[in-house]
């Protein structure tokens, strides 16, 4: 039989990025996995400019380049990405051991489903974000002064 | 009440296009007209070599599963004037590949689907085989299961997955929820033998809940459920402390069961 052509539709990167019409938790998902990179990114980095200290170059002392505003503003970003993603990654944890997802339900039309019964546990993590970003920028402003 | 919407029709004919593109058709509507009928006034009045999968024409054969307007649900069971007043894009499932204009290539999710082993594992195989009695199953354990087995299999939910979009090994949302489906079953003892799969890397902690597979779904089976209650479960199992039960007991023969007293007796055969 003679192989037939196929035309490969599979999303890659599009398919956390790209539009539709989603919910929430998608997009509590593509920020989860954003911070996830940022945070790592942002070890690596950490790993590279300990380092250099061992060539007796010191970037964080006062005046150096890590006391530009433009590397202040990246650290409160770093802060940010840990807040957002601790609590979503509890709200996860939670979720996926099935503690708030509620029992299986008959399906009956209009259909309900575990996205409504973990949405409040969703919404107190953001609040609790929120108010982390909120004392942290505080802190962040109060020491830029 | 728009007269016409522009159908906005993802072509791929593998004979001689390199790759797909969009075609616009204006189709006249009326209310109450589906996605489903739309693609039919299409072939029979403007184009009629446009292709797509389709056969109940009422939400039960999971064949027809498309990209409606961004999201992925059932041609027949979408009416075009809930989701449209002048556009609509209509295009093949993403995350299969396209075999023809709207049809998608759904091979994939149904060799991950067998590889969950989606049936009842038992070590009394010849009881299964040629059956002598029936297995105790109270309603309660009945409903741990119920949701799991409405799925009809038209890869909506494995289009939406975004884990999928960048994963081809991950299981996705179908074939998990159907391990579970059986996982529950209290007549089933392969759960072990599944966690094989299921807890592999690919498996289901892939899933990080978005939540889509659940909001497309076109029956409420809510995979996204049946696959947190799959990660608990191997949590469990990991760490031995799930309780090891054992499958359900087969309880008479056919025609051994002594009838509850207050059910009328069937009427005596007339034939």
């Amino acid at each position: 039989m003679a192989e037939i052509k196929r035309h490969d539709n599979r999303l890659g990167l599009w398919g956390w990025l790209g539009g539709g019409r989603w919910g929430i938790e998608r997009y509590a998902y593509i920020l989860h996995r954003l911070t996830g990179l940022g945070i790592l990114l942002y070890f690596l980095m950490h790993v590279v400019v300990t380092s250099l200290r061992a060539r007796g170059i010191y970037l964080w002392v006062e005046g150096g380049v890590f006391h530009q505003p433009m590397f202040k503003f990246g650290e409160f970003l770093v802060f940010a990405a840990f807040a957002y993603h601790a609590l979503n990654g509890v709200r996860l944890v939670l979720v996926e051991l099935g503690l708030a997802v509620g029992k299986p339900i008959e399906p009956v039309y209009p259909y309900k489903t575990s996205l409504g019964v973990q949405r409040p546990l969703l919404i107190a993590m953001m609040i609790l974000a929120a108010i982390l970003l909120a004392a942290g920028g505080y802190n962040f402003l109060s020491l830029a002064k | 009440m728009p007269a016409e919407i522009n159908f906005h029709v993802t072509r791929y004919n593998p004979e001689c296009d390199q790759a797909p593109y969009v075609k616009t058709y204006r189709v006249p509507v009326r209310e109450g007209m589906t996605v489903l009928d739309g693609l039919h006034y299409i072939k029979d009045n403007l184009d009629s070599s446009l292709a797509w999968r389709y056969s109940c024409r009422m939400g039960v054969c999971g064949s027809c599963g498309m990209l409606l307007n961004g999201r992925a649900t059932l041609a027949c069971n979408t009416q075009i004037l809930h989701i449209a007043t002048t556009d609509l894009t209509v295009g093949p499932l993403p995350n299969f590949d396209i075999i023809r204009d709207l049809v998608p290539d759904l091979l994939t999710m149904f060799e991950k689907h067998v590889a969950v082993k989606p049936y009842i594992v038992r070590a009394d195989e010849a009881e299964l085989d040629d059956p002598a009695g029936e297995f105790y199953q109270s309603p309660e354990e009945l409903g741990a299961y119920l949701q799991f087995t409405y799925c009809i299999k038209c890869g909506c939910c494995m289009a939406a997955c975004p884990t999928l979009a960048t994963d081809a090994r991950y299981s996705g949302p179908m074939p998990l929820a159907a391990a579970q489906r059986y996982n529950a079953d209290t007549r089933d003892d392969g759960r072990r033998a599944r966690n094989q799969l299921t807890g592999s890397s690919h498996g289901a902690f892939r899933c990080h809940y978005a939540g889509e597979c659940s909001r497309v779904c076109p029956k409420g089976v809510d995979p996204a459920k049946a696959i947190q209650y799959l990660k608990r479960q191997l949590v469990l199992d990991y760490l031995h402390l799930a309780r090891r039960k054992k499958p359900c007991a087969k309880m008479h023969g056919p025609g051994q069961g002594k009838p509850l007293a207050n059910i009328t007796p069937a009427p005596a055969k007339t034939v």
